[in-house]
């Protein structure tokens, strides 16, 4: 309780309160405009939370992470576009409804799972705060080894039907982070003994390239769409009140989002797939779903809101991000010398209860400013594409350039937008690339440290915790070649 | 044969036009770093494997010439949609606006931020084909609008240009500092 109160105190500070209304407002807007999405908007503001204490900047990135989503149903509901990737399956029931006429009340039911989630979520993690901090200090230098690479191969096998795609961009990623002076034996590695490279990529350059840069080059090389938005018109704050008839979908599609966040590599996609899924069988009426079913809706929304408390489990409890997202958010605790991982739950658990504070303050305010501003929302909506698609650009340059003023960190930025043009075109995963980059250099770290008490290969999985990951690695690796020989064996007997 | 057919057919999945090509680059790319392999890394003696500077390039290059070879014949073998050509060159045609963006970096440290952001902003949007004055005034008011949040609000370290020196003394030390 004195944790939690000291927690508290932490965030009753003008900086912080400003950056978390920044932070939520600005999420909730960014997420209604189809094209940015909180990947991009938060690639563009690391740099400048760096300038910021560590608790203000990470506030007010996990307020643009938190609320985006919230923003993102808008235009998944009124205009069948999703605002954020994840929203795309709140198109198959919200849409349908908005063609029914029943606009305002798809909206009211999104905002409310979404609530709902963000609320119970935050409420699990803090009372499962303590034992996460009792687990914490029981991860050394081979379990953090074996976390990440149980995040590694979650990242790949989660790719389901890009398997080979995914892996080869987290190799690419785990090359990437290699380049550059090595700190331990100060060689050089795939340098070309260029200058330039001998600090090696910075990870926002890249992050900033495959994000906000080639989302910019895709809208402005895509011909112009501007498209269009019938307001919303009647009372959302009792149609939010909706949920409670769909309480038990809710509760399980925050269930889903709580667990799955917390697995490094998995994520929001499967959360909502395994939500929507259960909730169409479970159902009395299963044929409405992708039709308007209002369950439907509350599935994908409260699955998906309740990922961003859980997604900061790993990467505050064990210092391993589970997706781009936290993975940039790890630079401003780098940036800081704040090092997240066992130490910061044992020593500094009121900064891990000020942030779950924050996120449930941040699901007040977006709910309370979505309930007066739905409609405003619907005019971001219809700025023209190729119009945003310089604004992202212009936004970039800021990004990129403020790191270290320099031309190269630009031009590499922009040929990684290239790349992250490319890729979004094909429809392959870029997000093994960023997890290779982090968890390779995570994995470099660890795995040199533990191997030095290390002296037999067993050593290695002497422990409960590391013996447990390396038989789930072992699993999961083994049950996805057997996934795969069966589909074909399917295939070949159809 | 039948045994390559079917082991083949074990990488058939969904194919965009341009898949090929870039399934190609990326091994031919995959290839070369494992050629540059021993000349880009080094090998320590005394040292164990795991702690070798060059274990960890050997992982990446390992993954992307593994991964990168099964998606190559999952390219090969799965079924062909056309527009390979039409998909490339849309890939070309970002490259003209990444020289938009690099004239921009150029522009910056030599016209000052605020000048470029409102040049750059303009003359982009009247090449989007935008030509309404309110267009050209959206343009000119969103590129001060982020001078002024980011270096006069946030104080982000870009550069005052080189040609605000020029400017007289009154307004020289305020330009530098917040645009």
């Amino acid at each position: 309780m004195d944790a939690l109160l000291s927690g508290l105190s932490l965030l009753m500070s003008f900086d912080v309160l400003v950056a978390l209304m920044i932070g939520s407002i600005g999420g909730v807007i960014i997420g209604a405009i189809p094209g940015v999405g909180p990947a991009v908007a938060i690639a563009i503001l690391l740099p400048a939370t760096f300038a910021l204490p560590p608790l203000v900047g990470l506030v007010m990135l996990l307020g643009i992470y938190g609320s985006s989503m919230f923003g993102g149903s808008l235009p998944a509901v009124l205009i069948n576009t999703p605002g954020t990737a994840v929203n795309a399956l709140t198109t198959y029931d919200g849409y349908p409804m908005t063609q029914r006429g029943e606009a305002t009340k798809a909206l009211g039911l999104a905002y409310g799972a979404s609530f709902f989630s963000g609320i119970l979520s935050i409420l699990a993690l803090i009372l499962l705060s303590p034992l996460l901090a009792k687990i914490a200090p029981m991860f050394g230098a081979r379990e953090i080894f074996l976390a990440a690479l149980l995040g590694i191969v979650l990242v790949i096998v989660a790719h389901r039907g890009q398997i080979a795609a995914a892996g080869m961009m987290a190799g690419l990623g785990i090359l990437l982070q290699s380049v550059g002076m090595e700190p331990v034996k100060y060689t050089m590695r795939f340098t070309f003994g260029q200058d330039w490279l001998t600090s090696g990529l910075d990870l926002i350059v890249v992050v900033l390239g495959l994000f906000a840069i080639s989302q910019a080059f895709s809208l402005l090389v895509d011909p112009e769409s501007a498209p269009d938005a019938a307001p919303v018109k009647g009372g959302m704050g009792r149609e939010m009140l909706g949920v409670l008839k769909y309480k038990r979908v809710a509760a399980t599609g925050s269930f889903f989002g709580v667990v799955m966040g917390m697995i490094p590599g998995v994520g929001e996609f499967t959360a909502q797939f395994m939500s929507y899924t259960l909730a169409r069988k479970r159902s009395k009426t299963p044929e409405k779903f992708g039709k308007g079913s209002e369950e439907g809706l509350v599935a994908s929304e409260s699955a998906n809101n309740a990922v961003p408390a859980a997604a900061m489990i790993p990467l505050l409890a064990l210092g391993i991000p589970g997706e781009a997202l936290t993975a940039m958010m790890l630079s401003v605790f780098y940036v800081h010398n704040v090092v997240p991982g066992p130490a910061l739950f044992r020593d500094h658990i009121d900064f891990i209860y000020a942030l779950y504070i924050a996120l449930l303050a941040l699901n007040v305010i977006v709910i309370l400013f979505m309930l007066v501003s739905s409609n405003w929302l619907i005019r971001l909506i219809r700025i023209p594409t190729r119009f945003l698609g310089m604004m992202i650009l212009m936004l970039s340059f800021v990004g990129v350039y403020s790191l270290r003023n320099s031309a190269v960190d630009c031009a590499i930025a922009a040929a990684f937008g290239v790349l992250g043009l490319i890729l979004k075109r094909l429809h392959l995963p870029v997000v093994p690339i960023i997890l290779g980059m982090v968890l390779g250099n995570i994995m470099e770290v660890k795995l040199r440290a533990a191997m030095a008490r290390v002296t037999s290969p067993l050593d290695f999985v002497d422990r409960p915790i590391a013996a447990f990951l390396a038989i789930v690695i072992v699993v999961i690796i083994a049950s996805s070649i057997r996934a795969a020989i069966q589909n074909h064996r399917l295939k070949i007997a159809h | 044969m039948e045994r390559l057919k079917s082991f083949v057919e074990l990488f058939q999945r969904q194919r965009r036009p341009g898949d090929f090509v870039f399934a190609t680059a990326f091994m031919v790319f995959a290839l070369v770093s494992l050629m540059l392999l021993p000349q880009e890394t080094r090998w320590v003696e005394k040292t164990p494997l795991f702690a070798q500077p060059a274990f960890w390039p050997a992982v990446g290059v390992f993954m992307m010439v593994g991964f990168g070879a099964i998606h190559l014949i999952g390219s090969i073998a799965s079924e062909r949609s056309p527009g390979r050509g039409k998909e490339v060159l849309y890939w070309a045609r970002s490259l003209e606006f990444v020289a938009w963006f690099l004239a921009y970096v150029l522009a910056v440290p030599v016209i000052g931020y605020l000048p470029a952001s409102i040049l750059f902003s303009v003359l982009l949007v009247w090449r989007l084909g935008y030509r309404s004055a309110q267009s050209f005034a959206l343009a000119a008011v969103f590129g001060f609008a982020v001078v002024a949040v980011f270096k006069a609000g946030l104080n982000v370290k870009v550069p005052s240009g080189a040609l605000y020196a020029y400017l007289p003394d009154s307004i020289r030390t305020f330009m530098m500092v917040n645009f």
